[in-house]
């Protein structure tokens, strides 16, 4: 599947688009085929991306959402070696999803 | 230590409010991301993997308490209760919000601070030894000079655009604390046969994707041609610069290309031009702000005694203060390097504790290090055991400067958005693997980067690891024979390279074969430079 990401403009948060909106959890987002281009130009004009970008991922079983690549699963959790500033701060394991 | 007049606080004042009014109006979708990126660069504003960052200047690593404290408050109020000390003595906060990012600088210019200058195609955030004017070896203060730099460097039209960046670095003693031959250009302050203070000047040097050891190219030059010097390196540079690549517009492609002899020549060329402007600072100009770095008032007739019963102190004082100037004081160095924990990061908390520390105990001065720890440049031994009492308290007090649990590692792949692997978890593991035999390791200075781009001076360790991409998984290579010191090398590849459990067992194996193959005296670097790289990749590829 094809993902849309970015940072929101006013706060740098990482963001993904779920269709309608940007939601800062990575399972939220939707497959968007081929129209990321047009997407990223209607939110990059309303000013409520920056940075956007398009990337393969894959749907987990449990309905979750994991990037292709590393570094988006890094922006997708937070840093792995402060798990307290990450999405996922109760969750022990969830580093793991990362690497 | 230097004070801003009210030239230099309005300039940063406005400074500020120009970039409120820029933020403003890119919030207001009035300037495009590619309108407004060089524009928040120019005040040290990046966007990475989570947030914005904010790189903030420390000029020449010196700073009081006062603007600690500010550090601090900045990280509590604006960011999440820490900071990171970088490879070039600045702090980097990495979740700022675009929305709040003027009323940091604000905040910061309240205390004569900034953020200018500290990324983008400019003339970086100056560095210095970190224990200028405490250091017993130095010949002068050079903190003056760095000064100096920094007025003639910030916001110069001719060097608001320059092809690359450009970092300047400024030492005073024949020791080399400041990675000085790994800059673009750099001055070592030395005396001639005559007794005259002068400089050494260094030009072409740089890390990243070409690492180059600058080369000498004035033995000697009076210190009140400073200014034309460095502006004829700059010019001949400005002017022949490869802008049309990205990877040859640095200074030290330029060198590499037109030779050492003939860029010396041009330089000269050029130098002798602008003497006839005469546009170097005056001797009172220099006076002035020589002025501002006056020694403390050092007290006399103080006792060099330290009472070392207390064996985790006394092995603190060993490891971590250094001989001063002054009888009776000591260099205190704060190491950021707990056992396990992430190179360079502190919390607000203890940033306002070293702030307490530093007024009450080191003249209100505190200084930061390219190797990402701090330092109280002025300590009475007989304070040494309060201070240390303290820190050890707010785990700061790790007795490991120059071990291999000093390591330095850029931020990686956790936090920046150019790296291709992780730094900081490569550095825990390692910083555990080997905490058990760092005293019987000696000095060892490792460096990792996480990325080509070197933040992490990967080439000037003795032992050195690369973060790259191989294949959408993380790969480290590893280097041996680096040196950021004055006996700067550059380190070599080993061969092929290893995942993070892979690249720590390897540098253990490189430690035993260190261990068991040193002389008298050696330290792993001396070990590796004698005996070559072959016993290391035998033993690491085995």
């Amino acid at each position: 599947m094809r993902i849309l990401t970015g940072n929101d403009l006013k706060t740098g948060l990482v963001i993904w688009w779920t269709g309608r909106d940007w939601s800062i959890h990575v399972e939220d987002a939707v497959d968007v085929g081929d129209q990321a281009d047009t997407i990223l130009a209607v939110e990059d004009a309303a000013c409520r991306v920056n940075g956007g970008y398009a990337l393969d991922a894959e749907r987990e079983p449990g309905g979750g959402v994991r990037p292709a690549h590393i570094k988006d699963r890094v922006r997708a959790y937070g840093p792995t070696v402060r798990p307290d500033l990450t999405l996922k701060p109760a969750d022990p394991e969830a580093g793991n999803w990362v690497i | 230590m230097y004070r801003y007049d009210k030239y230099d606080q309005a300039m940063v004042d406005t400074r500020v409010e120009e970039f409120r009014d820029q933020a403003r109006r890119r919030i207001e979708g009035k300037l495009t991301d590619d309108q407004f990126k060089p524009l928040r660069l120019k005040n040290g504003l990046y966007l990475q993997l989570h947030a914005y960052m904010l790189r903030v200047a420390i000029p020449y690593g010196t700073l009081d308490s006062r603007q600690m404290r500010m550090l601090a408050e900045i990280a509590r109020k604006y960011d999440r209760g820490y900071g990171h000390f970088t490879t070039r003595q600045n702090i980097q906060y990495n979740w700022i919000k675009l929305e709040e990012a003027a009323d940091i600088l604000a905040d910061l210019a309240s205390v004569e601070m900034h953020a200018i200058q500290t990324s983008g195609e400019s003339i970086r955030n100056v560095s210095a030894d970190q224990y200028a004017g405490a250091a017993a070896d130095e010949i002068m203060d050079p903190r003056p000079w760095g000064e100096m730099m920094r007025q003639m460097t910030n916001f110069m039209p001719e060097f608001s655009y320059l092809p690359r960046k450009f970092k300047i670095a400024v030492i005073a003693s024949d020791t080399d604390r400041a990675a000085l031959r790994w800059h673009d250009g750099a001055v070592k302050i030395v005396k001639n046969a005559a007794g005259e203070i002068g400089f050494e000047v260094y030009a072409g040097g740089g890390m990243g994707r070409t690492p180059v050891i600058s080369y000498k190219i004035r033995d000697f030059l009076p210190t009140d041609q400073l200014f034309s010097y460095f502006q004829a390196i700059l010019r001949v540079w400005n002017r022949h610069a490869r802008r049309d690549n990205i990877h040859k517009q640095r200074m030290k492609i330029l060198v590499l290309e037109l030779g050492e002899e003939e860029f010396r020549r041009q330089v000269e060329e050029e130098f002798e031009h602008f003497l006839t402007l005469a546009e170097d600072f005056p001797q009172a100009e220099y006076d002035r702000i020589a002025a501002y770095f006056a020694p403390p008032p050092f007290e006399t007739g103080l006792s060099e005694e330290i009472d070392r019963s207390d064996p985790d102190f006394a092995l603190w004082v060993d490891r971590q203060t250094v001989a001063h100037k002054a009888p009776g004081y000591a260099i205190v160095n704060i190491s950021l390097k707990p056992v396990g924990g992430i190179p360079g990061d502190i919390s607000a908390e203890q940033m306002d504790l070293v702030a307490d520390l530093a007024e009450r105990y080191s003249f209100d001065e505190l200084r930061a290090t390219h190797a990402q720890n701090l330092v109280l440049p002025h300590v009475r031994k007989a304070d040494l055991y309060t201070v240390w009492q303290a820190l050890d308290e707010a785990g700061l007090g790790a007795a490991n400067l120059d071990l291999a649990t000093d390591i330095i590692a850029c931020p990686g792949l956790d936090y920046c958005s150019l790296a291709n692997a992780r730094s900081i978890p490569v550095a825990e593991k390692l910083s555990e693997r080997l905490a058990p035999r760092e005293a019987e390791l000696g000095e060892l200075k490792i460096k990792i980067s996480g990325c080509i781009n070197a933040c992490g001076h990967h080439h000037a360790g003795h032992i050195g690891i690369l973060g790259v991409d191989k294949k959408g998984s993380e790969n480290y290579q590893l280097l041996l024979g680096g040196s950021g010191a004055e006996d700067a090398s550059q380190a070599k590849i080993t061969g092929p390279g290893f995942d993070e459990a892979g690249v720590i067992d390897a540098i253990e194996k490189a430690t035993d074969v260190y261990l068991r193959e040193r002389a008298d005296g050696e330290r792993f670097l001396d070990t590796y430079r004698r005996i070559g790289m072959e016993p290391f990749k035998e033993a690491i590829y085995a």
